[in-house]
């Protein structure tokens, strides 16, 4: 019998006599928090990312300001000019481990936990360019923002790798004590428009 | 290979050298009081939080108690997504596919994301002896990798390590496998993080084979999830060309929107935060994004034998938070290298009988490992009543005896126990006998406890590991029933 056939059978063996669950429980609700998008920079910037609020004209400006002339790469999607800018090429894992900064829109901005997801479409590119680089700049449109968790589920399509972050990359392996800056990007820079 | 370490002694006498390491139990009333009090401001912000707790418990439930239908499904979907399906009945069959597609790639290195199957399985040794080198890169399995040392907690397997152990491990091992740590290293935890970003980047960039787990698998579209802080997963996840995830059968859940409880639960359990930073998750090959080989190997490993058990069937249910650990009375005294597995702390002391049977005596003795507090039931995100399964499980260990030609002492006097109960001239004799007893005590004891009874010291032979921690008291020296009978019960 192969492995496969085998695990099944031990399964079903297993649960003969044991009946299917009931209908769920319905997962609560947050209640409702007031102001969403002040709940979400406050959130965000307990992670200790930095925010900057910005009006639609002044989104290059804004995302300027956040590289302060890093070296940068850009998804090709994305809807906003950035000077200076290498366009992401199928760039190699080292020539992105040479270059400082990404800036990449977002899918959904949760507020409850400070959470941005990004659902890797064109304007946000591939995973490893939000990966490699030192500084991310998240541009994020405040109509964007979500009250809680099961508003992003639902948003999202789950055939497409999706990528939820909250915060720099950050570790609490040394006495439970939260430090930021591992792997992932130490500075998260997170733009929010309108 | 079973999930417990190979050679360690039983719970009692692990736990007893545990408790003289001083440094060990300094490091882990720190450890465990910081994230206990993280978990407990981050969890009252919730204010249905026991609602939260009900429906994450019932999405697991019912992944399990339908488990071969999701199973199915699961393996459909991922084959749809691209994704290659293995299953494996046991540790050596799912280390056996791992070294194949590692082979069959001409690698002798993989990177590894923190992975408790993987642990569990015993893959790295595995691989070891295969000659291909797997990288631990979660930064406390780093710790306990370059130290060669064995993890003791399930969120932070080097929580026995405080910062200037970390820092001698760091300085001593990091040059022997790549690039050595700085001459200036200092003992702040931010400056140990830099050092194991600079020594793990090489690997992440050269790496063409990653090996996962997973934290939930989605069987309605073939979803995986890993739930992470520090992007060493997020690298494992997306610049190899290869990848092949290790998911235990239990990791199934229904539909994409039952990750809703879940993924609210588990970071506050687990690091007492809102969120974890990076949650990853992936449905098959992407084209033109992350792993173009993708697969996925799907371990038995004695979770089915766990399923038949009624009583214990929910231990499966367990997301890996540990916060049963925290708050464990027995855990933070001992740490988790005492419970000789993987799986260590409360959850520990029922998923390895459950898992890997009672029949040896390492994993006889952890259903003991516990005061039966209830602390693990009330924090336990999805209401897995351990106090009740180690109740279960020691029953199951006492079964397993019932057939030795020698019985165990426990087993002779609650023999001779029901024996006297069960007629009435014996248990009267029984209670002179006591009553005598009693009479001698009360004139030699020098011990008399609070009200006034007097109490033995400790008593020899088999008694004594009983005794050698608590007050016996004294019989009395009159029984109920003599009383009843000299007083006519009460009225003389």
């Amino acid at each position: 019998m192969s492995a496969r056939d085998e695990i099944l059978r031990r399964v079903r063996s297993a649960l003969s006599g044991v009946s299917p669950a009931e209908d769920l429980p319905p997962a609560p609700r947050v209640p409702d928090r007031g102001d969403l998008v002040a709940l979400f920079v406050e959130r965000v910037e307990d992670y200790r990312a930095v925010v900057t609020r910005c009006a639609v004209a002044d989104r290059e400006a804004a995302v300027a300001e956040a590289l302060a002339g890093a070296s940068v790469v850009v998804p090709p999607g994305l809807d906003l000019d950035v000077p200076g800018s290498v366009v992401d090429d199928r760039l190699t894992a080292d020539e992105l481990d040479r270059i400082d900064a990404v800036v990449t829109r977002a899918r959904v901005g949760i507020a409850e936990t400070g959470t941005i997801v990004l659902d890797h479409q064109p304007d946000q590119g591939r995973r490893a360019i939000s990966l490699v680089p030192d500084l991310h700049v998240c541009i994020v449109d405040v109509s964007q923002v979500v009250p809680d968790i099961p508003d992003a589920i639902a948003l999202l399509d789950p055939a497409r790798p999706t990528t939820w972050i909250s915060g720099p990359s950050a570790t609490s392996d040394i006495e439970l004590d939260r430090v930021e800056g591992v792997h992932g990007p130490r500075k998260l820079h997170v733009v929010l428009v309108g | 290979m079973s999930g417990t370490f190979v050679g360690m002694p039983a719970f009692p006498t692990a736990a007893r050298e545990a408790l003289g390491d001083t440094q060990l139990r300094r490091n882990l009333a720190h450890a465990t009081h910081t994230i206990r009090d993280k978990r407990a401001a981050v969890v009252a912000e919730v204010e249905d939080w026991e609602d939260l707790r009900l429906a994450g418990a019932a999405v697991k439930e019912a992944a399990l108690r339908d488990l071969a239908t999701h199973l199915e499904t699961l393996e459909e979907s991922l084959t749809r997504a691209g994704a290659t399906v293995h299953w494996a009945r046991d540790a050596e069959e799912a280390c056996a596919i791992v070294a194949e597609v590692a082979r069959s790639h001409g690698v002798d290195e993989v990177v590894k994301v923190k992975s408790m199957a993987t642990g569990e399985i015993g893959l790295n040794e595995a691989l070891e002896a295969e000659g291909i080198l797997a990288w631990e890169t979660d930064l406390a399995e780093l710790i306990v990798q370059l130290g060669d040392d064995l993890p003791s907690h399930i969120l932070v397997p080097a929580i026995h390590r405080n910062r200037a152990e970390v820092r001698e491990i760091f300085r001593r091992r990091m040059g022997d496998v790549g690039r050595p740590a700085p001459d200036d290293l200092t003992d702040e935890p931010a400056v140990l993080a830099g050092a194991a970003r600079e020594h793990l980047r090489e690997k992440f960039l050269r790496a063409k084979v990653a090996v996962s787990g997973a934290n939930f698998a989605v069987a309605d579209t073939g979803t995986l999830v890993v739930v992470e802080s520090e992007g060493n997963g997020r690298m494992c996840l997306t610049l190899p060309e290869v990848l092949v995830s290790v998911v235990g059968i239990e990791k199934v859940v229904a539909t994409w929107s039952d990750l809703d409880p879940m993924l609210r639960l588990l970071p506050r359990s687990s690091t007492g935060e809102r969120m974890n930073p990076y949650t990853s998750t992936w449905s098959g090959v992407t084209p033109g994004d992350g792993p173009q080989e993708v697969h996925v190997v799907l371990l038995d490993n004695g979770r089915t034998r766990a399923l038949a058990d009624d009583v214990g069937r929910q231990a499966l249910r367990c997301i890996r938070c540990s916060a049963c650990l925290n708050v464990c009375p027995v855990y933070e005294r001992v740490g988790g290298h005492a419970y000789g597995s993987v799986y260590p702390g409360p959850i520990g002391a029922i998923l390895n009988p459950l898992l890997n049977g009672v029949a040896d005596e390492q994993t006889a003795s952890l259903p003991y490992a516990s005061s039966l507090c209830g602390a693990c039931f009330e924090v336990c995100p999805v209401r897995i009543d351990i106090p009740s399964v180690l109740v279960d499980q020691r029953a199951a260990v006492v079964d397993s005896h019932r057939g030795d030609r020698v019985p165990k002492a426990e087993a002779v006097a609650m023999k001779t126990a029901a024996w006297a109960f069960s007629d009435s001239r014996r248990l009267a004799w029984a209670e002179k006998a006591s009553g005598l007893a009693g009479r001698v005590l009360g004139r030699f004891s020098r011990t008399t406890l609070p009200g006034g009874r007097t109490a033995a010291g400790r008593l020899p032979g088999p008694a004594a590991g009983w005794t050698g921690a608590r007050d016996l008291p004294a019989p009395p020296t009159e029984s109920f029933r003599e009383w009843w009978d000299r007083t006519d019960g009460g009225r003389t």
